[in-house]
C-alpha cells in the first residue's frame, strides 16, 4: 500500500497547491476568454440574420455536441499544423484556446437564456415608448437579464474547474498533473483521493458562495 | 370635434399568425381628438388591431398612415414615430428594475435629450396627477395593480404623445383597482387626447367613447357612436354579444 494518504499530502502539499491554483487560473481564464466569446456568439444567436444565426447556431451546437477532450486534442495536434504561428507559443495557449472555446458555447447559451427569461413586454414596453433597440437592449433587457446571468456564470466556472483536469493530459501543470508526477516516485492511489478531495472543497466552497450572493440578489428584487 | 384632421390610418390591414387570419382587411381612420374604443370577442383580433397601430405587431400586408406618414418598422424612424404614439398595456409592463421616478424620465432624457432636471419635473407634475407622487422613489414591487397601471400610463404621456393607445387596460386589475385607472383615462380623454382602447368595460365605452368599432372575426363589423351602436346595433353578430355582456 505504501505511505498514508496525510504522510503524501504533508510531505508533498506545495505541489498540490500549485496544481490547485494552476486549475483555478485555467477555469478563470476560459471562463473569462469564454464570457467575452460567448457574449458575441449570443448576440449572433439572437440576431435577426438567418446566416450569421446559422452560423452560431451551428458553433454551439459542435463544441456542446462533442467532448471537450476531443476538442483538446484538436487545439493541440491540428491548430499547429494550420496555423504555424502556434507553434512559437506556450503549449497550454493551445489547450486554452479550447477550453475558452468550449466555454464560449456554455456562456453564450446562458447569456441568451438570461436574456430571453426578460419577459417580450418589457421589450414592447420600451420600444411603444420609442426607444431604440439598443436603449432597450442595454438599459432594460441587460440590467434585468444579468440577474439570471450571473449566478449561471457562476456555475460555469465551477464545472470549468472540473473540465480542467483535463488539460493535465497534455503535461499542462494543474491539479491532475500532480498524480502524473508523483505516479513516478511509486505513489499510486494516495494523490487521487488527495485531488478529489481538493477539487471537493473548492467546488463546495464556491458553490455555497454562489448560493448565498443569489439569496442576497433575491432579496432585493 | 369641428374640423376632422385624420391622425391613424389604416389601408386594408391584414396580419396572419400562420395559417390563422387574424385580421383581413381593415380600412379605419382615427381622427384627431376622437375617443374610440373598440370592443368584441375574444381573439377577433381587436388587441392585434391596435397593435399594428405602432408596429409591434408588423402587418402582413397592407399599411398604417401616423400623421399622414407610412409607418415602416424597419426604417429607424419608428422609434420617431412611436414616440408620438403611447401605449398602455394590459400586463402594464412597468420597469422593475427602476424606481417609479426613473420608469417615467428613462424615455424622455434618453431618446428626446430632454434635461434630467426637467424630466423630473414634468414627472413629478404627472405622478401628482394620478396620486402617485409620493411613490416615486419607490421600486414598481411596491405598487399595488392600479398603481402600477397608472405608472404605466404617465409613463407614457411623459413622451407627450399625439395619440394613446390602450389594451385591455383593466384586465389584469383586481376588481377595486378597476376605476381609479378608468379615472385617468377619462381625464386623459377629457383633456382632448386622441384615445383608442381595447376594453371589455362596456359601461366605461359608453361613457367615454366618441365612436364605438366592433371587431369580429378580423373585420370592423360595426361602427357608431355609443348611442346609436348599444341601443340600435345592426348587424347580427353585435347583437348577439352585446346580449351576451350587457
Amino acid at each position: 500500500m505504501g505511505p498514508s494518504i496525510i504522510d503524501v499530502f504533508l510531505e508533498y502539499w506545495p505541489m498540490f497547491l500549485k496544481g490547485a491554483l494552476g486549475t483555478l487560473r485555467f477555469a478563470a481564464i476560459a471562463v473569462a476568454g469564454g464570457t467575452v466569446l460567448g457574449t458575441l456568439i449570443a448576440i449572433l444567436r439572437l440576431s435577426n440574420n438567418k446566416i450569421l444565426n446559422f452560423i452560431s447556431t451551428i458553433y454551439v451546437d459542435v463544441l456542446r455536441g462533442t467532448p471537450l477532450l476531443v476538442q483538446m486534442y484538436i487545439s493541440y495536434f491540428f491548430l499547429p499544423m494550420v496555423i504555424p504561428a502556434l507553434n512559437n507559443v506556450d503549449k497550454e495557449v493551445t489547450v486554452l484556446i479550447a477550453l475558452t472555446m468550449n466555454s464560449s458555447a456554455y456562456v453564450s447559451e446562458i447569456i441568451r437564456g438570461g436574456i430571453n427569461s426578460v419577459d417580450i413586454g418589457q421589450t414592447e414596453a420600451a420600444r411603444s415608448l420609442g426607444m431604440s433597440a439598443s436603449h432597450t437592449m442595454t438599459k432594460i433587457i441587460l440590467p434585468q437579464a444579468i440577474k439570471n446571468i450571473l449566478p449561471s456564470l457562476a456555475n460555469e466556472y465551477i464545472s470549468m474547474i472540473k473540465e480542467t483536469s483535463m488539460a493535465g493530459t497534455f503535461m499542462l501543470y494543474e491539479l491532475m498533473y500532480t498524480r502524473t508526477i508523483l505516479a513516478n516516485k511509486y505513489l499510486s492511489w494516495q494523490p487521487l483521493f488527495i485531488i478529489a478531495g481538493i477539487y471537493l472543497i473548492i467546488t463546495l466552497v464556491l458553490t455555497n458562495l454562489v448560493k448565498f450572493f443569489e439569496r442576497r440578489m433575491s432579496v432585493s428584487d | 370635434m369641428t374640423e376632422k384632421i385624420a391622425l391613424i390610418e389604416t389601408k386594408d390591414l391584414k396580419k396572419n399568425f400562420g395559417d390563422l387570419e387574424v385580421l383581413k382587411g381593415i380600412s379605419e381612420t382615427i381622427y384627431k381628438g376622437e375617443v374610440v374604443c373598440i370592443i368584441g370577442p375574444s381573439g377577433g383580433g381587436k388587441s392585434t388591431f391596435l397593435r399594428c397601430l405602432n408596429m409591434l405587431e408588423v402587418p402582413t400586408s397592407g399599411n398604417v398612415y401616423f400623421e399622414g406618414e407610412k409607418l415602416d418598422p424597419k426604417s429607424t424612424n419608428i422609434d420617431l414615430h412611436r414616440q408620438k404614439i403611447g401605449m398602455v398595456f394590459q400586463q402594464f409592463n412597468v420597469f422593475p428594475h427602476l424606481t417609479v421616478l426613473e420608469n417615467i424620465t428613462l424615455a424622455p432624457t434618453l431618446e428626446k435629450k430632454i434635461s434630467e432636471e426637467e424630466a423630473k419635473k414634468t414627472a413629478m407634475s404627472l405622478l401628482e396627477q394620478v396620486g402617485l407622487s409620493d411613490k416615486a422613489n419607490e421600486y414598481p414591487r411596491k405598487l399595488s395593480g392600479g398603481q402600477k397601471q397608472r405608472l404605466a400610463i404617465v409613463r407614457a404621456m411623459a413622451m407627450e404623445p399625439d395619440v394613446m393607445l390602450f389594451d385591455e387596460p383593466t384586465s389584469a386589475l383586481d376588481p377595486e383597482m378597476v376605476k381609479g385607472v378608468l379615472e385617468v383615462i377619462r381625464q386623459l380623454a377629457d383633456s382632448g387626447m386622441t384615445c383608442v382602447i381595447v376594453t371589455h368595460e362596456m359601461g366605461f365605452a359608453r361613457e367615454v367613447a366618441d365612436r364605438i368599432l366592433f371587431i369580429d372575426e378580423g373585420i370592423i363589423a360595426e361602427e357608431g357612436s355609443p348611442e346609436v351602436f348599444f341601443n340600435d346595433p345592426k348587424n347580427p353578430r353585435t347583437k348577439e354579444f352585446l346580449s351576451q355582456v350587457l
